[in-house]
């Protein structure tokens, strides 16, 4: 009943090194503003609020000396089986491409979220009220990604967009347009972290760093047991940042 | 003749009504409600649903809550009508019409609650043009609509059956031939209604990756598919009984005999003994299967007051094993038990369907995430309210003017 994970020849992938991650938020920030996220006039409320990366905080729940903090950048995580397909009626949402991302088209969406229902990561957004940018922030509007109107559900598209240029800037380098180089696509919420703790690329070429980051005896993606088959991977070396990816019984 | 004496003769034969004035008052109360649940309604279009209190963790709410409640609570009209019309039980007849009235009245209410739900209305055919074969929703998509139409057919000869419309020769024999052709939807009803009540279900069944809702099951649908069927044409007649007996009370007369009710109740009794069985059943398969494979235990379902394990038992012992001893023992021969198990039944059924839409979004399954608590605000309850205002006023212009209740001249004779 829960579907097929679905392979590409490219999976693009994004490996987050916890332990990196100080928790500034410029990944959210580089991502609202690549992306046209409208500013928020309901920031306060977090249920309401548009992020499609966003960092949570992790405690490990102990007092002082042992206790721990973790931060956690949350993406799409482009699920190999995603949950939210399946149940788009009118495939305003789908994993058909090469490279295995979870599209998400804005003319097609009615709104009627259950895709937002479905996704237990929360990564999908409804819009609320119709987009206003206020009288000079339009300038900073972003010519690469569409604008939603009010009543349509988006999330993070791992800066697709991005994927195009690299193609393009590929085919004008006489390169290989379907095999770029380690670094010729990365998302904006990758380019811009500060402390490296976010890396980027096809999960499937081993010329890329996150094909060998993957496999770390420290990686671990989150809720791996409800079979999504996520491709976004979580490095910690710390065992109770890994144990907090899943659920699991006492007995285990 | 003045206007009160014209309006008289729309009464069906040999029926008394309350005067005009006093009828007129109550379509003033209700057409109050329905104005302002209107006037959120265009709020809700002129601002986005941004009004109301739904957030990014709760896509559903009320409204849904709403609509998968009423439309279980509306399915006495496919299910009845398939044991009038097509298994033949002839006692049926003289409840049939009410059952085709609220079916219409829940089924187009629904619609239009659905058509505020979703963020972007116009683009609502897109369910036909666009089509997800592999979504429940799809599914329910296109049942809903077509079963709104089904209802309509049906719905339509007993407009014409009016005292004044059936004089016109041409409607008396549409409403005629209407009434020879009834089986056939009858049969398109209750295909079309089975199928769309079971992808209300399967909808909430197949998100894998919220294990509140999660089930596994047989083919391509989920036991939910099959308990959400079952749970609808259980509390279906139950809702018609309660719906009948509303109505005597208000209006003073005897619409229908008791031994039609309790053959309703019967049925629907029935029904939720059957739906006892399997609910318990899948119950146990969530609780030692599809919990632990996810890494979740039954505590962890519950939280708080509001999410609190009262609301489990009440559906699944208050509001099925109390109903069932009632609906099927000789206890149901009094008025006050078959009542209370009616209102039981329907009362588990709008648990079960909150539960499903409200309970499972709020379960945390990340596990560094926390319950989150829905409160819908008043565009929500005032739309809700509409429809229900909606409804009052459909059901009392039917009973006003339309030949409903074939044993009510009988039954009120002085």
């Amino acid at each position: 009943m829960s579907g097929q994970k679905k392979e590409f020849p490219i999976t693009w992938g994004m490996v987050i090194d916890i332990d990196k991650c100080t928790g500034c938020g410029a990944c959210m920030a580089s991502c609202q503003t690549e992306n046209n996220v409208e500013p928020q006039r309901e920031a306060s409320n977090k249920l309401r609020a548009t992020s499609w990366m966003l960092v949570y905080e992790l405690t490990n729940d102990k007092a002082f000396p042992n206790h721990d903090i973790a931060y956690l950048p949350r993406p799409c995580q482009q699920c190999g089986n995603p949950p939210c397909v399946s149940v788009c009626p009118v495939i305003a949402t789908d994993k058909n491409e090469n490279g295995g991302i979870v599209s998400q088209v804005y003319p097609r969406c009615i709104g009627c979220r259950y895709c937002v229902a479905a996704c237990p990561y929360h990564v999908r957004y409804f819009g609320w009220y119709d987009p206003i940018w206020p009288e000079g922030m339009d300038k900073t509007l972003s010519p690469m990604t569409s604008v939603r109107p009010r009543g349509v559900v988006e999330k993070c598209t791992f800066c697709h967009h991005r994927w195009t240029q690299a193609k393009d800037a590929a085919r004008v380098a006489g390169k290989d347009p379907e095999n770029l180089d380690d670094g010729a696509y990365v998302t904006s919420c990758v380019q811009n972290c500060p402390s490296g703790a976010l890396a980027f690329g096809d999960i499937k070429n081993p010329k890329h760093k996150v094909h060998e980051l993957v496999k770390s005896p420290y990686a671990f993606r989150l809720l791996e047991r409800l079979g999504t088959e996520t491709q976004v991977y979580y490095i910690s070396r710390r065992e109770w940042v890994r144990k907090l990816g899943d659920n699991y019984l006492k007995s285990e | 003749m003045s206007i009160i004496e014209i309006e008289k003769t729309w009464y069906p034969e040999g029926v008394e009504r309350c005067s005009l004035g006093k009828f007129m008052k109550w379509l003033g109360v209700l057409g109050v409600v329905a104005l302002y649940g209107f006037f959120a309604m265009l709020v809700c279009f002129a601002y986005g649903l941004g009004v109301t209190g739904l957030d990014n963790y709760f896509g559903f709410g009320l409204w849904i809550t709403f609509d998968l409640a009423v439309i279980a609570l509306g399915a006495g009209a496919f299910f009845t009508g398939l044991l009038r019309y097509i298994i033949r039980i002839d006692e049926l007849k003289n409840i049939i019409n009410l059952t085709v009235i609220k079916g219409f009245i829940c089924y187009s209410g629904a619609m239009l609650i659905l058509s505020l739900d979703v963020g972007q209305p116009i683009r609502s055919w897109f369910g036909y043009w666009h089509p997800n074969v592999h979504s429940m929703l799809t599914e329910v998509i296109f049942c809903i609509t077509c079963y709104l139409m089904v209802l309509i057919i049906e719905y339509v000869p007993l407009v014409l059956e009016q005292k004044q419309i059936n004089k016109i020769p041409f409607l008396h024999n549409l409403a005629h031939q209407m009434h020879v052709v009834m089986p056939l939807f009858a049969g398109i009803g209750a295909f079309l209604s089975t199928f769309h009540q079971g992808s209300l279900g399967g909808m909430y069944g197949v998100m894998f990756a919220r294990p509140y809702a999660f089930r596994d099951g047989f083919f391509i649908w989920p036991w939910t598919f099959f308990l959400f069927v079952l749970s609808a044409i259980a509390s279906g007649p139950c809702m018609t009984v309660l719906i009948c007996g509303f109505m005597e009370k208000v209006t003073g007369r005897k619409l229908t005999t008791y031994r039609v009710k309790s053959l309703m109740c019967k049925i629907g009794g029935t029904m939720l003994l059957i739906y006892t069985v399997f609910k318990y059943l899948d119950t146990w398969a969530w609780i030692n299967d599809i919990l632990p494979r996810a890494g979740l235990t039954f505590d962890q379902m519950f939280y708080g007051l509001i999410y609190g394990k009262w609301l489990f038992f009440c559906e699944l012992v208050l509001c099925l094993i109390v109903p069932v001893i009632c609906l099927l023992t000789p206890l149901r021969k009094k008025p006050f038990f078959m009542y209370t198990g009616a209102i039981l039944a329907c009362a588990g059924v709008v648990i079960n369907r909150y539960v499903f839409t409200v309970q499972a979004l709020a379960q945390p399954v990340l596990p560094f995430t926390k319950w989150e608590m829905y409160a819908p605000n008043w565009a929500e309850w005032a739309t809700s309210l509409m429809v229900i205002a909606y409804g009052f006023i459909i059901m009392s212009l039917s009973y006003r003017y339309l030949p409903i209740f074939p044993q009510e001249v009988g039954l009120n004779k002085k």
